[in-house]
């Protein structure tokens, strides 16, 4: 229902030209047009679509699929960089293990992270490949395409993209005249941010509140309905074809020297810059790099501190800005690459009220299943609201130090919490006069009345 | 075994276990929430964290939650870690933000496991400072009250409601810190086991409402190790009183019975107990006067005077029968038999039903098979239910059942690597996973739904199908002669699906009065039993004692109205029974008014009670003490939970046996002299010898520990010296109990360490609330340190048994009449209970059950009524079209229809106009 | 998928709620996707969603119905979901993202902006039954902070002067 007026319609962009652009150095972007349309099955086949399906398939060896991946070392590009090879190999085949599902965690929800739309709206065969891929190699018999329900251009797309590969024999009976089986639905999510942790989403595939599944046992032994479930980012899924064309070796070349890692990463910047963006990069550029790419801060403005790769990631300074954006690296400095798309804070932005922002967004993306974050993140809450106001009392900032801490991983039931725990830590140590500055009261007066702090 | 190391301690474990429920096994205390001993673990709380260290070399270690990890060999933690204490005070912390300050008007305060773990954290002071969450409350029917704003989300009530019993009308809604758990819309919770949300919710969310009708504190209540008494099943209960009232009913732990479940029936059904029109003192009502002056108040009558003037009636009768009952202890009605003599004794069954128990006391003993106990009837892996709905009949068997049923994959799930406690992994691999259920029995049953077949036939019907399972099983055994061949395939395929299990279990009973029925499971059961198959053969019987009073024999009811109305015999003595709800209305009073006397023991006030010339005030479970033999052949003994003359000193209510005594000394011009418990057990026990055992179902009156009695009430018991007051200053002495080694008080032993097998109430320092039952378990969820309580009497005889070759020929539907069957109800089918608040409130309007197309045949209309008329009864209520119900047959509901309706044909008649849609009600 | 929601003003706040033999259709094909009838629940809950413009009470018994499930759990899942309406809601939704990126580019103004236009806050529907307006979460438009969408259509970066001509189109 568009306006017919002239509307600041929002539309997915590469910040790439397709002359900057090659199957050799940006295996996951060369085929986008620069005029924003989707390449479409007939485009995709093309530009070398399917032929690693072709290939791989009438291969019949599944086995060197999953070699290829690890060796590639394809680390997952949904936040938490578990390679994609071992997860693979540890999922359980044969005997009496019945066949199991692929599932493609579409759920982007992560704050600051807009990279799997584009993927999605524009070249929806690369992730249909890279599924069929994964299905072959984990003997999978369904695929489901988790797909945030607000991703509406994302879902038509995919809903043309899935027909016209059924069509042309991709999905169906039988892949590429290989003998194998596999076809893909697209399910679409109703809200919550939470269905983007892989077991959460299981249970919000089967039709459950998401809450998320202890693991062990992981997906890859019991997932979807307890059959063997692989799940993978879209980006990470979109890998696999190249890999599987080009070879490990070529894939680890991708990147520099600076890093571990291989391949290529679709990195963004968001915040106050001047031109915010997403590119197609080797992995490991630094911040400073994707800086300079997003022309900067507005207004000249001076950068506080920067989040790498979501809400759920820590706090880095200036200082890390000539760091290789890369899985390890990042972790080292008390924070995690999360999805690789920047965001950055200006020095005049209060840190406080941008905690409160992000854990008001925690608590209220909760499921609702562990204690720490059901009910401790909503009390994180209600202290930043009251240091902002400067309704804070003595003990507050203290206090604030122990929720972060026993929200950390293994104390709660899944990363959602740490998730929250970790900007909250790094925020503390990095800047804890700003939020010292909201203390105006000794602690310990009893009060009349609780005080209406923060409707979460 | 394995080894673990806790604390710097070593301890052997079985390795199987959680760390939680190891440790809490070994007697270490770790405060938990979301983790229960039935449940399993799902890690929802994590309260439970301790520091786990990889191993001897590793100082440093990680928080994990104790519920989910293994209690593997080797494992070493620490509980007292201090990070481990910091976190587990945070996260009590949390649970309690929002929990009010509301402990001292809430009912769960004093038996509150969010109290015992709070205090256990050591969590006692309030650093949130801000606003509170709170709630709206729901209606949820008579039997539970709902309190939202105390939820601390810990998921165990949707867990036992849905997971394990099967709900589907309570869940967890919304999200983040505003989880409500309640129904979908207002109304009264449908699961019959929605009691046990006030058990199992930590808090006081859930909370008896029964009780709240005249709360009283755990602390202040007196109990005793009490059996429930409203069905057969022998369910473990722990009555808690004050005041002379019974004030709530609690779970008693028995490790192979009910473990910590209960029936909504049992938990709530005690309302009769508390009744005020209860006969208190012996009463005499002329029959002449009562002839002349029916309204009449009845005279009452001391002990003294009662006895010499009953003595004295009985003297100049010519003979005198005594009419015993099934829901009356073995000790009462061996007394009773002993006052009339053996000649002259009635079971008080009828005669049919009592042929049916015979035969299942007998196939009991002889079919080769076992009958399982609750425990393990959950670890059988195909069950066929031949004749009988549990749910509405035995319902706590019902949720074993379901347990079997829904038994999730575990050797799949061992390959897989996933323990059986990790309930959620379990619950996902389970989710496609049913083992067979096969249910023959014409009405629908709240089990279908997980049945693999379910046919509804004609009881006679059943019976050709069991003896045609029977057959397939082993071809020796009786094939049925012209059986159609859908029963004939589905005979196969159930015989089949028995043969490929590892634990078949034959479940039959007397819900369709119909031995062939049981016979015909006998049948299956032997056939199974020559296979080397590990079966088990269970019947559902009917009242509390059922099986003990067909052990204990004597002739059926029919018998002795008939020597009453023959004028064989002119006086009666009536135990505990009420004929007009076991023969029809006629024939009883037929009978009755040849009796002169007419003596009748009751607790209630029932129409029999009404024709007695003398009645005398019989104690119920809760004022006396007796044996009572289970579905399962378990002999259980029912302790007094207090003495009704101490808050009514008019009341002169006693135990039936009691009273009997009573009479047989003053009839024998014995010495007068009391009679104790043990004597008369023991008396019953040498009289019969199928009950040689009974005296060994629990220790006698000598029993003591560390030379103290049992204490009935609990150590903090207030009031006593109050109590009385508005009677009497002076406080009296407790009463003493000469029968059992209870005491009347909070003085004696009420404590864990020594263990024994009668808890009357479940305590430990620390634990306040049913979770006590932990500290007197071997291993949590286990069996009772002391023993399970009760001694099972029937036991498989060896010898050479023969397959029953009486097969009934198929029902014949008639053009002119129908067939009654009488089907049992949970709510409002027993005698004693349909008397009882809140039961009353819960009992569906009855209906009665029709096939479409006799529906149609009869032109039902809608908004009208159907009649039923027997030979000599009749009954009108609305119809109910059930689609596959039996042709020719109507279905009548237990406790609402006259009685004989079932004994002929019966006719139906309904106004004119339009047939009933399936499913649809015709309302008056 | 479309996801334009069909909403007729009168079926909002009436009574008798009756499942549309269509939508029932929809339901059970959707079941078939999957390997347990409750996978479609979600599904089912924004097949009535696209038709009412929320679920009302009785579509919850009516899709446990279909699913062969119990109504609590259907409540369960619609009552998780931020994106499934238990309540009634405007003719258009307004999904204004608050994450981090918006949040740092000009929420905070974008919604007061939108409160001053609309006369309401988040959570709220305006008075003629036009919008409803609430938070998101990243709307995955980051490089176009601040982002909202208003039913299908995704706008960023939004200026408070745009507003007018944007929400003139959605009557």
């Amino acid at each position: 229902m568009n306006s017919q007026r002239q509307s600041p319609i929002y539309k997915s962009r590469l910040l790439q030209p397709v002359a900057e652009r090659s199957p050799e150095t940006h295996p996951l972007t060369w085929r986008l047009r620069d005029d924003g349309q989707v390449v479409d099955l007939k485009e995709y086949q093309s530009k070398e679509g399917y032929q690693a399906v072709s290939q791989v398939l009438n291969g019949h060896d599944p086995g060197a699929v999953i070699a290829a991946m690890k060796e590639a070392n394809v680390r997952g590009r949904g936040g938490a960089g578990f390679s994609a090879g071992l997860k693979w190999s540890l999922t359980m085949q044969g005997g009496d293990i019945p066949r199991g599902y692929i599932v493609c965690n579409a759920d982007e929800m992560e704050p600051g992270t807009f990279k799997d739309r584009l993927l999605m709206e524009q070249q929806p065969h690369l992730l249909i490949e890279g599924m069929i891929l994964a299905a072959f190699a984990n003997n999978a018999r369904y695929g489901y395409i988790f797909l945030r329900g607000e991703y509406v251009e994302s879902a038509r797309v995919l809903s043309e993209a899935l027909a016209e590969a059924r069509d042309a024999g991709w999905l169906g009976p039988d892949v590429a005249g290989s003998g194998f089986d596999f076809d893909i639905a697209l399910h679409t999510g109703a809200g919550r941010y939470i269905c983007g942790e892989e077991t959460a989403l299981l249970n919000s595939l089967e039709g459950q509140r998401a809450n998320p599944r202890a693991k062990p046992p992981f997906p890859g032994q019991s997932g979807a309905w307890g059959k063997p479930t692989v799940v993978n980012n879209v980006e990470t899924l979109c890998n696999a074809p190249a890999v599987m064309l080009r070879g490990a070796d070529w894939y680890q070349g991708l990147s520099g020297d600076g890093t571990d890692d291989g391949g290529t990463k679709l990195y963004g910047a968001s915040g106050l810059v001047n031109r915010p963006g997403l590119w197609e990069l080797p992995i490991g550029t630094t911040g400073g790099e994707l800086l300079e790419l997003a022309g900067g801060l507005r207004d000249g403005k001076k950068l506080k501190a920067w989040l790498p790769g979501g809400a759920s990631t820590g706090f880095l300074l200036p200082e890390h800005l000539d760091l290789p954006l890369d899985f390890d690296t990042v972790g080292k400095e008390g924070s995690r690459l999360g999805t690789g798309l920047i965001t950055v804070v200006t020095e005049d932005q209060s840190m406080v009220a941008l905690m409160r922002n992000l854990e008001q967004f925690f608590a209220r993306e909760s499921c609702g299943w562990c204690t720490p974050c059901r009910d401790g993140l909503p009390w994180t809450v209600k202290l930043l609201l009251a240091l902002e106001r400067g309704e804070g009392e003595a003990g507050d900032v203290e206090l604030l130090d122990k929720l972060a801490a026993d929200c950390g991983p293994a104390q709660t039931f899944c990363a959602h919490a740490p998730g929250a725990a970790m900007p909250l830590e790094t925020a503390l140590r990095h800047f804890r006069h700003e939020f010292e500055q909201g203390i105006r009261q000794s602690k310990g007066k009893p009060h009349g009345d609780p005080i209406p702090v923060g409707e979460v | 075994m394995a080894t673990i190391h806790v604390d710097g301690q070593s301890y052997e474990v079985n390795g199987a276990d959680n760390l939680l429920q190891a440790c809490l096994s070994l007697g270490l205390d770790i405060p938990y929430f979301c983790w229960h001993p039935a449940l399993g673990s799902v890690g929802a709380c994590r309260q439970c964290a301790v520091r786990q260290y990889k191993d001897s070399d590793d100082d440093q270690g990680m928080l994990v939650m104790s519920c989910m990890t293994p209690a593997a060999d080797g494992t070493r933690i620490d509980i007292e870690d201090e990070e481990a204490r910091a976190f587990r005070a945070s996260v009590v912390e949390w649970l309690m933000i929002n929990h009010p300050h509301d402990c001292p008007v809430c009912e769960e305060g004093g038996h509150c496991h969010l109290q015992d773990m709070t205090v256990m954290t050591g969590h006692d002071r309030r650093r949130y400072r801000f606003r509170k969450r709170t709630r709206r409350n729901q209606y949820l029917g008579p039997f539970i009250a709902h309190e939202m704003n105390r939820c601390i989300t810990c998921y165990r009530c949707v867990r036992f409601y849905n997971d394990y019993a099967g709900g589907t009308d309570l869940g967890a809604f919304g999200s983040k810190d505003n989880v409500y758990f309640g129904r979908h819309q207002e109304g009264t919770l449908e699961s019959r086991f929605a009691g046990n949300l006030t058990e199992v919710c930590p808090t006081g969310v859930f909370t008896d409402q029964s009780h709240s009708e005249h709360y009283t504190r755990k602390w202040d209540l007196q109990f005793a190790p009490g059996i429930c008494h409203q069905c057969a099943m022998g369910c473990n209960i722990s009555p808690g009183e004050r005041y002379g009232d019974i004030r709530r009913i609690e779970n008693r732990y028995h490790g192979e019975v009910n473990g910590f479940f209960l029936c909504d029936l049992g938990r709530f059904g005690y309302g009769y107990v508390n009744r005020t029109d209860r006969p208190r003192v012996p009463e005499l009502r002329p029959a002449r006067e009562r002839e002349q002056e029916p309204e009449r108040e009845p005279e009452t009558l001391g002990v003294d005077t009662a006895l010499a003037r009953i003595t004295e009636a009985l003297r100049h009768a010519g003979r005198v029968i005594g009419i015993g009952s099934p829901r009356a202890s073995l000790e009462s009605n061996h007394q009773l038999r002993e006052l009339v003599g053996e000649a002259n004794f009635s079971t008080g069954i009828n005669a049919n039903e009592q042929l049916c128990l015979g035969l299942m006391d007998e196939l009991g003993r002889s079919c080769g098979l076992p009958a399982p106990t609750l425990r393990e009837v959950e670890g059988h892996d195909a069950v066929l239910l031949l004749g009988e709905d549990p749910m509405e009949s035995a319902a706590r068997l019902g949720l074993a059942i379901r347990q079997a049923i829904t038994a999730p994959p575990s050797e799949y799930a061992a390959k897989l690597g996933i323990p059986h406690w990790n309930a959620e992994a379990m619950k996902t691999l389970a989710q496609d996973h049913r083992q067979p259920l096969f249910i023959a029995y014409p009405a629908e049953t709240e089990l279908d739904s997980l049945a693999r077949d379910r046919v509804a036939l004609a009881p006679d019907d059943i019976a050709r199908l069991g003896f045609a399972v029977a057959h397939d099983i082993d071809p020796t055994a009786p094939g049925v002669p012209g059986l159609d061949k859908a029963l004939k395939s589905r005979a196969a395929e159930i015989a089949s699906a028995l043969m490929s299990a590892q634990r078949p279990l034959v479940l039959s009973g007397g819900a369709l009065d119909s031995p062939a029925i049981i016979r015909a499971a006998g049948n299956i059961a032997r056939a199974l039993a020559r296979r080397a198959s590990r079966g088990g053969l269970l019947f559902v019987r009917r009242e509390a004692n059922s099986t003990g009073q067909s052990l204990l024999g004597g002739q059926p009811l029919e018998w002795a109205l008939d020597q009453l109305t023959d004028g064989n015999a002119d006086a009666a003595v009536i135990l505990e029974n009420d004929l007009y709800q076991r023969l029809p209305e006629a024939r009883v009073d037929s009978a009755l008014a040849n009796a002169r006397p007419l003596v009748v023991l009751d607790h209630q006030r029932t129409r029999t009670l009404s024709r007695a010339t003398f009645s005398l005030p019989a104690a119920s479970f809760a004022e006396g003490d007796g044996t009572l033999v289970s579905l399962e052949g378990r002999a259980q003994r029912f302790f007094q939970v207090f003495e009704p003359g101490y808050l009514r000193p008019e009341a002169r209510i006693h135990e039936s046996w009691r009273w009997l005594h009573g009479l047989s000394v003053n009839l024998s011009g014995d010495t007068p002299g009391d009679i104790t418990l043990d004597e008369v057990t023991a008396a019953c026990s040498r009289a019969c010898p199928e009950l040689e055992m009974i005296t060994a179902a629990a220790p006698d009156a000598r029993f003591r520990i560390e030379g103290l009695r049992l204490a009935r009430e609990p150590h903090r018991y207030s009031g006593r010296t109050a109590m009385r007051a508005d009677q009497n200053v002076s406080e009296p002495r407790v009463p003493q109990d000469p029968d059992t080694a209870l005491a009347f008080s909070m003085e004696g032993y009420s404590g864990f360490r020594h263990p024994h097998q009668q808890v009357p109430f479940a305590w430990a320092p620390g634990w306040n609330s049913p979770q006590a039952w932990n500290k007197f378990t071997d291993e949590v969820g286990g069996h009772l340190r002391g023993g399970d309580p009760g001694i099972r009497l029937l036991h498989p005889r060896p010898g050479l048994y023969h397959y029953d070759c009486d097969i009934p020929e198929a029902f014949q539907r008639s053009d002119t009449d129908y067939r009654a069957i009488v089907l049992p109800r949970l709510f409002g089918g027993d005698e004693t209970s349909a008397r009882a608040e809140p039961i009353r409130q819960r009992m569906e309007p009855p209906v009665l059950l029709l096939s479409e197309n006799d529906a149609t045949a009869l032109g039902a209309e809608l908004g009208g009524l159907v009649t039923v008329t027997g030979e000599q009864v009749c009954v009108t209520l609305p119809a109910r079209v059930q689609v596959d119900w039996p042709r020719g047959l109507v279905g009548l509901p237990a406790g609402s229809v006259p009685m004989g309706i079932a004994d002929g044909p019966v006719t139906l008649t309904a106004g004119p106009g339009s047939t009933p849609t399936p499913g649809e009600e015709v309302r008056a | 998928m479309e996801q334009t929601p069909v909403t007729d003003p009168n079926t909002i706040a009436t009574d008798g709620f009756r499942l549309h033999p269509d939508d029932e259709a929809a339901m059970r094909e959707e079941i078939g996707h999957f390997e347990q009838p409750q996978a479609a629940c979600i599904e089912a809950l924004k097949i009535v969603q696209r038709r009412h413009g929320w679920v009302p009470d009785d579509a919850i018994t009516a899709i446990a119905r279909v699913l062969g499930v119990g109504p609590a759990s259907v409540e369960g899942v619609a009552t998780f979901y931020s994106l499934i309406f238990r309540q009634p809601v405007g003719r258009h939704i307004i999904l204004v993202c608050d994450s981090s990126s918006c949040f740092l580019t000009g929420f905070d103004q974008l919604r007061d902006a939108l409160g001053e236009h609309l006369g309401i806050g988040l959570g709220e529907t305006t008075a003629d039954g036009r919008f409803t307006l609430l938070p998101v979460c990243c709307l995955g438009a980051c490089d176009g902070g601040p982002a909202l969408m208003i039913d299908d259509d995704v706008y960023g970066p939004v200026a408070a002067g745009d507003l007018p001509d944007l929400l003139e189109g959605y009557s």
